[in-house]
């Protein structure tokens, strides 16, 4: 956990592009340790840990987002194995992933609308998997709809216990949330404003780079502690969420200050690192406090957690 | 997180004497004399360390009492003479017992210790000294020295701080003798004091800010509105959810001093440190006077003990932007792209 955590530290702050091994190496791979069968675990393990293999994750839909247990993609019980129907949206990199760990009903609600869902290792070349790239605000093509028309899912590809998908998504948060991506999105920026500003800055310049400092240090030392909490095998649910609303507010607020206090040259013409990175962070920071859990669905974990609700 | 035996003790003795009532008798002009008797008791007052200690390492305990303290909003000076007390024992200066007060040499005060012949001038002054008439003596820090000097009359008016603390201006202009004064312990100059003082004013807040939340969610499930308890509606629920990520921040900043400390690099994390728990602070209290309506804006009510030292505490050893200016120009001399190894080594 705490090696894996410097290397991708390292690789995120240096801008390097990690996007499509990502989920399968921060949570697809724990997740098969945790609950996958010893058949599982042989089959994908050494393929993400040699990066040969690909994982996107299955959860929202066009009707389910927040609310992930009003899911309407089922899986059907049929010989050797189930019967996939339904779609996903927002799935990142699902156009460059071998699988979708996704998640569907096995069974109807029944007064417990957290029972019954399962987590299926879904196959995205399987036949009748569709994939639709949806262009961002950015022009980029990152999140994907993903539509199961009839997806035939051998019973060795279930996850867990058939039923037991709550309880498992559940407990894959705590990776999802507390990780150096959710406060260094917008590092770059910070680094390039620096450059920017130089060694001798005016004393407005200087306040913001020592400000952004000082939050970077105390939310790297949260996130760290959560790590040291994941290794020992216990589940910080409540300190994850307490970070990553933290780490998304800190990384917003990067552009919205620098973009005030940076001497401003060049517009529109390229080979402005500064404007570029700007740009970029600007663009994409609307995601920043969706992905992984919303900003209000995080509050309401941490206001149950202080006992409120 | 485990709870250590001295913030345990520490818990424990300022639940019982520094109550509510005991607080608003100190901020009205008593001194709490049986609480402080039963701090010196509990050895307290030497949790840094006093005479022939070394360098920093029961930092941790010193922190947890203050921690504890500042929960409690206890009126006392105990950040000031636990590190007065420090500095002078390492010095190899026997400090007096009883409440010491602290002038450093830096960005607030300006305080010079000159040879003159065998004997030594001190000449400055110290404003808003912590409990200045009450102090025993004064331990003076500057880079190169530490002088004791005797009880100094403040300054008339005498002042205090929001939260009624007595703060008192002083005038040094003492002739002293060689043994009152001594070199400035390694690691020990002003600019060290000064930053550990900053970073005893975080520990204070940390705990003040913890208790703070607390109320302010026992309240918002007892308050009740609309038909039920007001913690029960979203509105309320999200903003103690922000109270309480800045108060989880707050504490791992100071605790995370405390080892960067033991790592010998206390400069970075204790400007860190004030910087992130003064910023909190300012949040903090905003959402819990908020939360609690007009009753935390009463006397009656102990939610200001607690806020009023936040507002004070965040404005001495040096404010967020202070310190914020200090750490950007660091950063900016470490270069661009030094930044990252720089961070990452801490």
């Amino acid at each position: 956990m705490l090696e894996r955590y410097v290397a991708t530290e390292e690789m995120l702050v240096a801008g390097a592009p990690v996007a499509a091994h990502w989920i399968a190496d921060r949570q697809s791979g724990p997740l098969l340790l945790r609950f996958g069968t010893e058949e599982q675990r042989l089959e994908f393990l050494p393929r993400i840990a040699s990066g040969e293999c690909y994982f996107c994750i299955g959860m929202s839909e066009p009707d389910s987002g927040s609310d992930l247990a009003s899911i309407r993609t089922r899986a059907e019980k049929v010989e050797g194995g189930f019967r996939l129907n339904g779609r996903k949206v927002w799935t990142s990199h699902a156009h460059r992933s071998d699988y979708a760990i996704t998640i569907c009903r096995t069974s109807p609600a029944d007064g417990d609308r957290h029972a019954g869902l399962s987590q299926f290792i879904v196959d995205l070349k399987a036949k009748g998997v569709t994939i639709r790239p949806i262009p961002n605000l950015a022009g980029n093509l990152d999140f994907n709809e993903v539509t199961f028309d009839d997806v035939f899912l051998p019973e060795n590809r279930l996850v867990g216990k058939e039923g037991a998908g709550w309880q498992q998504v559940t407990s894959e948060l705590a990776f999802e949330r507390s990780g150096p991506e959710r406060f260094v999105s917008t590092f770059r920026l910070l680094v390039e404003f620096a450059r920017r500003i130089g060694a001798n800055p005016d004393p407005r310049a200087a306040e913001a780079l020592g400000r952004f400092t000082a939050h970077l240090w105390t939310l790297r030392r949260m996130s760290l502690s959560i790590a040291g909490m994941l290794q020992a095998g216990e589940m910080p649910n409540l300190e994850a969420a307490l970070v990553k609303d933290l780490g998304n507010a800190f990384e917003r607020e990067i552009p919205e200050l620098v973009r005030l206090l940076a001497p401003r040259g060049s517009r529109g013409g390229g080979n402005d690192r500064f404007e570029e990175t700007l740009a970029e962070a600007v663009l994409h920071a609307p995601s920043f406090t969706l992905r992984g859990g919303t900003r209000e669905i995080l509050r309401g974990i941490i206001a149950r957690g202080l006992g409120l609700r | 997180m485990t709870e250590s035996l001295v913030s345990e003790t520490a818990e424990r003795l300022f639940a019982d004497l520094a109550t509510p009532k005991v607080v608003t008798a100190a901020e009205a002009g008593t001194w709490p004399e049986e609480l402080w008797t039963a701090v010196t008791e509990a050895g307290f007052l030497d949790a840094l360390g006093g005479e022939g200690s070394g360098a920093l390492d029961s930092l941790g305990d010193a922190v947890d009492v203050l921690r504890a303290a500042g929960r409690h909003a206890v009126p006392l000076p105990i950040a000031e003479t636990i590190l007065a007390r420090w500095l002078a024992g390492r010095a190899g200066l026997a400090p007096p017992d009883g409440p010491l007060a602290l002038a450093v040499d830096g960005p607030e005060d300006r305080v010079e210790l000159r040879r003159t012949g065998a004997d030594w001038q001190l000449s400055g002054a110290a404003r808003r000294v912590p409990w200045g008439r009450n102090a025993r003596g004064v331990v003076v820090s500057t880079d190169a020295a530490v002088a004791l000097v005797a009880p100094v009359s403040p300054e008339k008016p005498q002042g205090k701080n929001l939260a009624g603390e007595p703060r008192d201006d002083v005038t040094l202009d003492v002739r002293l003798e060689a043994r009152s004064v001594a070199d400035a312990p390694a690691g020990a100059g002003a600019s060290a004091v000064y930053r550990l003082g900053a970073l005893f004013r975080a520990a204070q807040m940390a705990g003040a800010l913890e208790e703070a939340l607390q109320l302010a969610v026992t309240y918002a499930g007892d308050r009740v509105q609309f038909g039920r308890p007001i913690g029960k509606f979203q509105a309320i629920q999200q903003q103690l959810a922000i109270a309480a990520e800045q108060v989880a921040a707050a504490g791992v900043a100071v605790a995370s001093a405390v080892a960067a400390a033991g790592a010998g690099d206390l400069a970075f994390a204790a400007a860190s440190a004030k910087l992130r728990v003064g910023e909190a602070a300012g949040k903090v209290c905003d959402i819990v006077h908020q939360v609690h309506g007009a009753i935390g804006f009463t006397h009656e009510h102990r939610l200001h003990q607690l806020t009023r030292r936040l507002w004070s505490w965040r404005d001495e050893f040096g404010v967020e932007s202070a310190w914020a200016l200090e750490l950007g120009r660091l950063m900016a001399s470490q270069g661009a792209d030094g930044i990252w190894p720089f961070l990452a080594q801490r």
